[in-house]
């Protein structure tokens, strides 16, 4: 069985807060802003590598990201996986949904050969939860997203679950195919210190634009159909009024300026 | 690509009832349409769902694309894609409105690819505004986790095409009078579309009102914890006629369903009241009830950032404060009558 599993390096949600709009330049200032691998993306390498162990085969990771994305490999590396591929270019820098889709795609189809694609259902930093299906439709093979179990039936099929927002679906899916998963799926396993040791014994295959045949046209920020027109902070204003007496005080006065607001 | 210059909205449907989230996207369509001289065009896929063209008309569609086939009864993803993507190719609509639910969010990515256009994901608002001379479609975004917006446009080709999580709409007034044309369309599917294939669907009953459509929302984050229970936190959910919901960490305990979280994974409320207890106030979570008329937080922490989001803020522990509010809440509304 070959998996090939997509990762992302994102800037670590738990400091969103300190990413701010440059008045100026209108530019997010994100420096200093620590990274990691999208945390759902490790549930995906998870699966893979528990699928693997079942069955035999490889699994390769692919990450379209620039230079640094290497730790992130590196980490997956460190995780279990055999082999990464990095896709890094300038000219692959501020691709949309569709051409990061598209990318892989063309990476895929050149230096990985699969049965199951793995991928995290959103990520932290952009989020759209569209890459898979995209990803699907340049390869030309099924998807299921939300995929909260993966069950093998008989030979190239396989039964998977989908969390939806009041219950689950059963989809029935024929290999090859893209499947993104959601964390309920697992818990990824921590590296030990052994497995950590290993990841300088696995290459990355950094490729750019040259060495996947494309045309830069159809590429990054120049090949996304979607732009940003404008940035801007937003916070809608509110009152904020602050009670901070006792609590039975405060909980009376909060009351009383509902009923004045007409809010109860 | 140059096509109609018509307004679509992918109407979801369940037991024969066009699903709210299509019809608060309807509205905007509606409202999009008479700035760019646009009609709005609905496109149903399924099996036997007879009235809900007249439904769609009712809320301002003129025509409905109906693809309605045994096969497609469920959600079936490829099928599902390659019908509506055959009818965009046919048609290139100017706009493409989906609801970014279980099908929308899953569908409307497929059919982007397919042909070969851009997708804007979770927009908050839409809006026309012209740029040399031309109508285009402004879709606003949360980013960088809801403190920053980001207004995406699809300059060069067409459908310009977007997601909307429900309730960011209101629900338009529908008019009984309005009638829509009905075009059917046959299906052409084969082996190949059900390569992935919906074999069974199992939906629990809704428990509550969803929380899109909650009039009052009581959400705990994860100070919330140290009331040992969700007793306290639902005795004001129900003093405030309201729905309890939560933040990711309490929906991860397990606290809370996974339904009720609210923010920029979870759920977009606009609610009339809003109450967070012991949430610090993430922008991911805060991005979720900006539509919300009034928000009061309790947080024992002054610095929390919830309070910068709040009409009313109480300073204090959970254990101290709420039982007063509840009791509070209890007395006025009973002294109301
Ligand atoms: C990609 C991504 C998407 C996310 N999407 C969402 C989302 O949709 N919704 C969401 O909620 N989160 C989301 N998160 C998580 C989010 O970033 C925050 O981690 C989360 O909202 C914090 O929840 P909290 O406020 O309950 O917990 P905390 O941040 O831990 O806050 C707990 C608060 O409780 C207070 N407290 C503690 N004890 C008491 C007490 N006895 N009395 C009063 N106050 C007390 C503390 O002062 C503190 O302010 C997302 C994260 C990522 C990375
Ligand atoms: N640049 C990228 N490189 C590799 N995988 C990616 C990249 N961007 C997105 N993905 C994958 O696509 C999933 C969904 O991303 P998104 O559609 O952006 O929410 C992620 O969880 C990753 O598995």
């Amino acid at each position: 069985m070959d998996i090939v599993v997509c990762i992302k390096q994102v800037p670590d949600p738990e400091h969103f807060s300190k990413i701010v709009l440059d008045a100026k330049t209108k530019l997010v200032r994100r420096e200093g802003i620590p990274v990691v691998v999208n945390q759902v993306d490790k549930h995906a390498l998870e699966a893979a590598l528990q699928i693997r162990e079942k069955f035999s085969g490889r699994v390769t990771v692919i990450s379209m990201g620039p230079p640094q994305a290497r730790e992130a490999i590196e980490e997956a590396f460190a995780m279990g996986a055999d082999g990464g591929v990095l896709l890094s270019d300038r000219a692959f820098a501020g691709a949309d949904s569709l051409t990061t889709a598209y990318t892989l795609a063309q990476a895929i189809k050149k230096f990985s050969p699969f049965d199951l694609i793995l991928l995290g259902n959103e990520t932290a930093d952009s989020g759209t939860r569209q890459v898979a299906p995209q990803l699907a439709e340049f390869l030309d093979v099924p998807h299921v997203t939300n995929v909260r179990t993966i069950g093998f039936n008989s030979g190239d099929t396989l039964i998977v679950e989908r969390s939806m927002e009041n219950g689950h679906m059963k989809i029935e899916v024929r290999l090859p195919a893209v499947l993104a998963v959601n964390r309920t799926i697992n818990e990824p396993r921590i590296p030990s210190v052994i497995d950590i040791m290993q990841v300088a014994t696995k290459e990355i295959k950094v490729c750019g634009l040259a060495d996947l045949g494309l045309s830069s046209e159809d590429v990054g920020l120049v090949g996304s159909p979607t732009q940003m027109a404008n940035l801007f902070e937003s916070r809608r204003e509110r009152r904020r009024e602050i009670l901070d007496g006792a609590a039975v005080t405060a909980a009376r006065q909060a009351v009383e300026r509902l009923r004045e607001l007409n809010a109860l | 690509m140059t096509g109609k210059n018509e307004t679509w909205v992918y109407a979801e449907q369940k037991a024969g009832h066009a699903s709210k989230a299509t019809l608060q996207l309807l509205g905007k369509a509606v409202e999009l349409g008479k700035e760019t001289g646009s009609p709005t065009v609905c496109v149903l896929v399924g099996s036997g769902a007879q009235g809900v063209p007249r439904e769609l008309a009712a809320y301002g569609a003129s025509k409905v694309y109906v693809v309605d086939d045994p096969r497609l009864e469920l959600y079936q993803s490829e099928a599902y894609a390659s019908v509506v993507a055959g009818l965009v190719k046919e048609h290139c609509p100017e706009i493409f409105l989906f609801a970014a639910t279980d099908v929308g969010e899953d569908l409307a990515p497929r059919v982007a690819a397919k042909v070969g256009t851009g997708l804007t994901a979770h927009c908050i608002d839409l809006r026309i505004e012209k740029r040399d001379g031309v109508p285009l479609l402004h879709q606003t975004v949360p980013a960088w986790g809801g403190g920053m917006r980001i207004d995406i446009v699809c300059p060069k080709h067409r459908p310009q095409m977007a997601t909307v999580k429900p309730g960011v709409f209101d629900l338009p007034v529908p008019k009984s009078d309005s009638n829509a044309e009905v075009v059917d369309v046959p299906a052409q599917l084969n082996e190949k579309h059900f390569r992935a294939r919906t074999i069974e669907v199992k939906e629990e009953a809704q428990r509550e009102t969803p929380l899109t459509e909650a009039d009052a929302v009581v959400a705990v984050g994860w100070g919330a914890y140290s009331l040992g229970g969700i007793q306290c936190p639902q005795e004001l959910a129900e003093a405030v006629c309201g729905t309890l919901a939560g933040t990711r960490p309490m929906v991860d305990s397990g606290w809370i369903p996974p339904d009720r979280m609210v923010g920029q994974s979870g759920k977009v409320v606009s609610s009339r009241l809003f109450i967070s207890l012991g949430a610090s106030g993430a922008m991911h979570f805060t991005s979720g009830f900006e539509r919300a008329k009034f928000v009061v937080a309790v947080d024992q922490n002054p610095k929390a950032p919830i309070f910068q989001v709040a009409d009313i803020g109480i300073v204090g522990d959970l254990r101290e404060v709420l039982p007063c509010l509840t009791e509070e809440i209890k007395k006025q509304k009973s002294s109301k009558g």
